[in-house]
């Protein structure tokens, strides 16, 4: 116990916490590489390009990190859930493979199919990421046939379900909305205008989307929303969600795209954490029978490894976000090209 | 045909032997760059900075593959040692926490500002951006390799639980973290590391001086590469020994099968090389007799427990294998020592630089520092069977029970494919930048007026 809570609690926030920061700063690159066949002109390809060229790769670290922390706190959860979506998994290292190589050597060379190769597959692994990162989170929602000794009951393509594609399509959409709005913020001129016109139809198709999602949350898997009803105060969550939404468009409207991107992060950990909120304590719920969920007591790490964790965590914390503040500082403003862009 | 074990265990070892191309050079080139960047603000010789930025564009390319595999490393535990990964998590676990908080992100932050910043920040700024990147990488050494010596020789846990369900918990952290191989084998690790970074660089700027191309710079980066690969190699010999003194304390098993000793109690002799006839239990080749002994006990007579001593069932799976993988590592450490005592000498006689026979050899040698850590892991890896925990869990019941053959051939294709892509993509991209260079010669020898006038001319 720390503060009343306890330690596999903390470990939960910790976990949480990392897993939005990597949806908060991977999403706009994944956002932004969704875009990117939208913009036809070459130059434009570039700026977008380079828009996350100094950021991305610390942004992926997130996702590392997240990973290393899932495995160290919940190493149950860890072991369960990659070695039953064992296809999904390998095809999304796949795509950050793609992804991260496509970035480094679109523009190592100036012929056409070279650099239009590298554009589609950056784009598509891009767009892949973000929606498999979705169907893993539908998954998780809805819930998996887990029984006896975490065995899967059935086949492993049970992954590959309407809910969870849909869910996989929101999170798309969500990111590039996101995505499209870091891009305002780092554009100007042509580019800039062009951007803008993205941003509108990025609205559009994560309004829609979102919407469907949530009524077929409602109507399909109730147990989502258990905990709402329970204790209502809870409904705060939901509904900053909610304000922080529609407070994008009406900042977009005054051309704040600063504050459009900051309320868009907002958004995104908004949601995680409505994710949060209903799964907690558990992480992988079980279709089959609910003595086989898998919990946050059940997966946890020992209280000592936990202990010694966090103490990690809260040493390495400010040192993480100190130099990822001083990056983001360092190439704020407009993208300019020079000698040593992608 | 192949069950899941087998497949899983070589997609395993392609992989991480892949990854393990890349993190070498870019520890190497880290180390370097650290020094021509300070050398540089040290005594303001605008040719150091010319071959620091010319060697961050190389470790570009390596850093960023290297980035790429490893991730793949990271989810494969969960993926496809199941088991294993909920056994060993408590331990591993904060490890590999560890190694992201502290050693990725330091690493991966500051590579936009070493990599995009050079015109944005000013030069001190940019040194300790090289310097943060770099010893990110060494702290990410040293949490991996604590794990892999973990798993070697056990410490600071105890085992709760039975069966499906036993796992290691942390006892002692510090124990754990200082268990008795995790100093030896991340010095030898580090080392190992250094001299596949600083051989690139000797490789490359040989190849310049052979050419006639970049003469000044490279005759300073070859020297400064030259004075580091001495230290380590000779260096290495040590942590070298020192790690075997380890392996034979504590994985004994694992002694004999390097050293192909197979007599239950006999003096052991020390193979310069050989061939290990596991039929007929005995190994044949050029050995010094009692040398292993002599290493070990410093007394050639000393008896040293042969494979015959412990049951069949715990041996590696091939001791010849073992055997020749880890006396081509020693063959090309001391091969190295040979090389740069060599250069050393020609270069204090002031004649090295007219030693082509000498260059066209540095031309070559990069590849035996980076063969030597291959063969390297895999004599520790292999000669760790058939435990994944050594002693505690075997590599057999740490599978992922979820996965089926089918899946992991799919991705065993599907690494395959990729992973050749991208090691064409990276020999590509090397030979690119080093046949451009540090800088662009034609622009340095025509001053901006003649190329008016040039201009003028057309
Ligand atoms: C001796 C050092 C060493 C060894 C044995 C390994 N790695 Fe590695 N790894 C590195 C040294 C390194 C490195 C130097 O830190 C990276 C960063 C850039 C590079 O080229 O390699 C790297 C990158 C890297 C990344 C990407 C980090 C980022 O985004 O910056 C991950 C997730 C891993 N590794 C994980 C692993 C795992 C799970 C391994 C074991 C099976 C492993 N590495 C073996
Ligand atoms: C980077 C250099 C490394 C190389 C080249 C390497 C090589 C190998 C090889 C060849 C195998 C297969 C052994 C066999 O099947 O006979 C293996 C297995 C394995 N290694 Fe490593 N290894 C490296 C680092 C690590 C590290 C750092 C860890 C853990 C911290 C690790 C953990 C494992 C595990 C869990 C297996 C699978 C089970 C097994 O076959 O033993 N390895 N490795
Ligand atoms: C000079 C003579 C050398 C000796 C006596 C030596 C000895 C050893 C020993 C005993 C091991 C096994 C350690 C274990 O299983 O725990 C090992 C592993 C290894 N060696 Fe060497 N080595 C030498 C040279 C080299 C060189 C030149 C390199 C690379 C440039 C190298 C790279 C490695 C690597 C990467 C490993 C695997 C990691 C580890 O287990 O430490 N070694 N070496």
């Amino acid at each position: 116990m720390l503060f009343g809570i306890d330690y596999p609690t903390w470990w939960f926030l910790v976990v949480g916490a990392l897993f939005s920061g990597y949806a908060i700063l991977d999403g706009f690159d994944l956002g932004a590489g969704a875009w990117h066949l939208f913009l036809r002109k070459e130059e434009s390809r570039r700026i977008a390009l380079n828009a996350i060229g100094p950021v991305w790769d610390g942004n992926e670290v997130w996702l590392v990190i997240g990973g290393g922390a899932l495995f160290a706190g919940f190493p149950v959860v860890y072991a369960t859930v990659f070695s039953i979506m064992y296809i999904p998994f390998m095809l999304f290292l796949a795509f950050l493979i793609f992804r991260a190589v496509s970035i480094e050597f679109r523009s190592k060379e100036p012929m056409k199919w070279w650099r239009q190769t590298w554009d589609i597959l950056y784009s598509v692994s891009s767009i892949m990421l973000a929606v498999l990162l979705g169907v893993v989170l539908g998954n998780i929602l809805q819930g998996m046939a887990i029984g006896p000794d975490w065995t899967l009951q059935g086949t492993w393509l049970q992954f590959l379900n309407p809910y969870a594609l849909l869910i996989g399509i929101t999170t798309l959409a969500l990111f590039m909305l996101h995505g499209a709005i870091y891009l305002a913020m780092k554009t100007e001129g042509r580019l800039f205008a062009k951007v803008t016109l993205l941003i509108r139809r990025a609205i559009i198709f994560f309004l829609v989307t979102f919407g469907i999602a949530t009524v077929a949350s409602l109507i399909y898997f109730p147990h989502l929303s258990d905990r709402f009803r329970e204790s209502p105060i809870l409904f705060v969550v939901p509904l900053l969600a909610f304000l922080s939404i529609a407070n994008i468009p009406r900042l977009i409207t005054k051309r704040q795209y600063r504050g459009a991107f900051i309320f868009s992060a907002i958004t995104v950990s908004m949601l995680l954490m409505m994710v949060a909120i209903e799964l907690y304590p558990v992480l992988v719920l079980s279709t089959v029978d609910p003595i086989y969920n898998i919990t946050i007591y059940n997966a946890a790490a020992s209280t000592k490894s936990l202990g010694i964790m966090l103490t990690i965590a809260a040493i390495g914390t400010p040192l993480v976000l100190g130099y990822t503040a001083f990056v983001f500082y360092t190439f704020r403003g407009k993208v300019k090209l020079d000698d040593h862009s992608y | 045909m192949f069950d899941v074990e087998i497949l899983a265990r070589i997609q395993f070892a392609f992989t991480v032997a892949f990854h393990y191309i890349y993190p070498p050079l870019s520890i190497g080139l880290g180390l370097l760059m650290v020094l021509m960047e300070g050398l540089y603000l040290r005594t303001g010789d605008a040719d150091y900075e010319k071959l620091a930025r010319f060697w961050t564009k190389i470790f570009a390319v390596t850093f960023g593959i290297g980035v790429a595999t490893g991730i793949v490393m990271e989810f494969e535990f969960g993926t496809n040692w199941a088991t294993y990964s909920r056994y060993v998590g408590d331990i591993f676990g904060s490890a590999l926490a560890a190694e992201g908080i502290f050693a990725f992100a330091l690493e991966s932050g500051f590579l936009g500002i070493l990599l995009f910043g050079w015109d944005r920040v000013s030069s001190r700024v940019h040194f300790i951006a090289t310097v943060g990147v770099w010893l990110g990488s060494m702290f990410s050494a040293v949490w991996i390799v604590v794990a892999n010596s973990w798993q070697q020789t056990p410490a600071g846990y105890h085992i709760v639980g039975e069966g499906m369900n036993a796992r290691a918990e942390i006892t002692d952290f510090w124990a754990m973290v200082f268990n008795p191989s995790s100093v030896d084998r991340l010095l030898h690790v580090w080392v190992g590391a250094f001299l596949a970074g600083t051989f690139l660089v000797l490789s490359v700027h040989a190849w310049y001086l052979l050419k006639g191309r970049y003469e000044a710079i490279s005759r300073k980066a070859f020297s400064l590469a030259l004075l580091v690969g001495l230290v380590f190699s000779l260096s290495q010999l040590l942590t070298g020994h020192r790690s075997a003194e380890g392996v034979s304390r504590n994985q004994p098993i694992k002694m004999a099968a390097l050293e192909g000793h197979f007599a239950a109690e006999a003096p052991a002799d020390l193979f310069l090389f050989g061939w290990v006839d596991e039929e007929q239990q005995t190994t044949h080749g050029l050995a010094i007799p009692g040398g292993l002994s002599l290493l070990l006990h410093q007394d050639p007579q000393a008896p040293v427990k042969g494979l015959q001593a412990f049951p069949a069932e715990d041996h590696p799976d091939t001791i010849n294998g073992v055997f020749q993988f880890y006396h081509l590592m020693v063959a090309i450490g001391l091969a190295l020592i040979g090389l740069t005592i060599l250069a050393a000498f020609f270069w204090w006689r002031g004649t090295l630089f007219s030693k082509r026979w000498l260059l066209r050899i540095f031309v070559l040698a990069v590849l035996l520092p980076n063969i030597a850590n291959q063969v390297g892991w895999f004599s520790a890896e292999m000669g760790r069977q058939p435990w994944v925990v050594y002693g505690l869990l075997r590599t057999s019941d740490a599978l992922s029970r979820q996965v089926t053959a089918g899946q992991i051939v799919f991705s065993l294709i599907m690494f395959t494919l990729i992973y050749s892509l991208l090691f064409a993509l990276f020999l590509y991209m090397l030979t690119k930048k080093i046949k451009a260079g540090p800088y662009d010669e034609d622009s340095i020898q025509h001053s901006p007026r003649q190329q008016e006038m040039a201009g003028f001319l057309e």
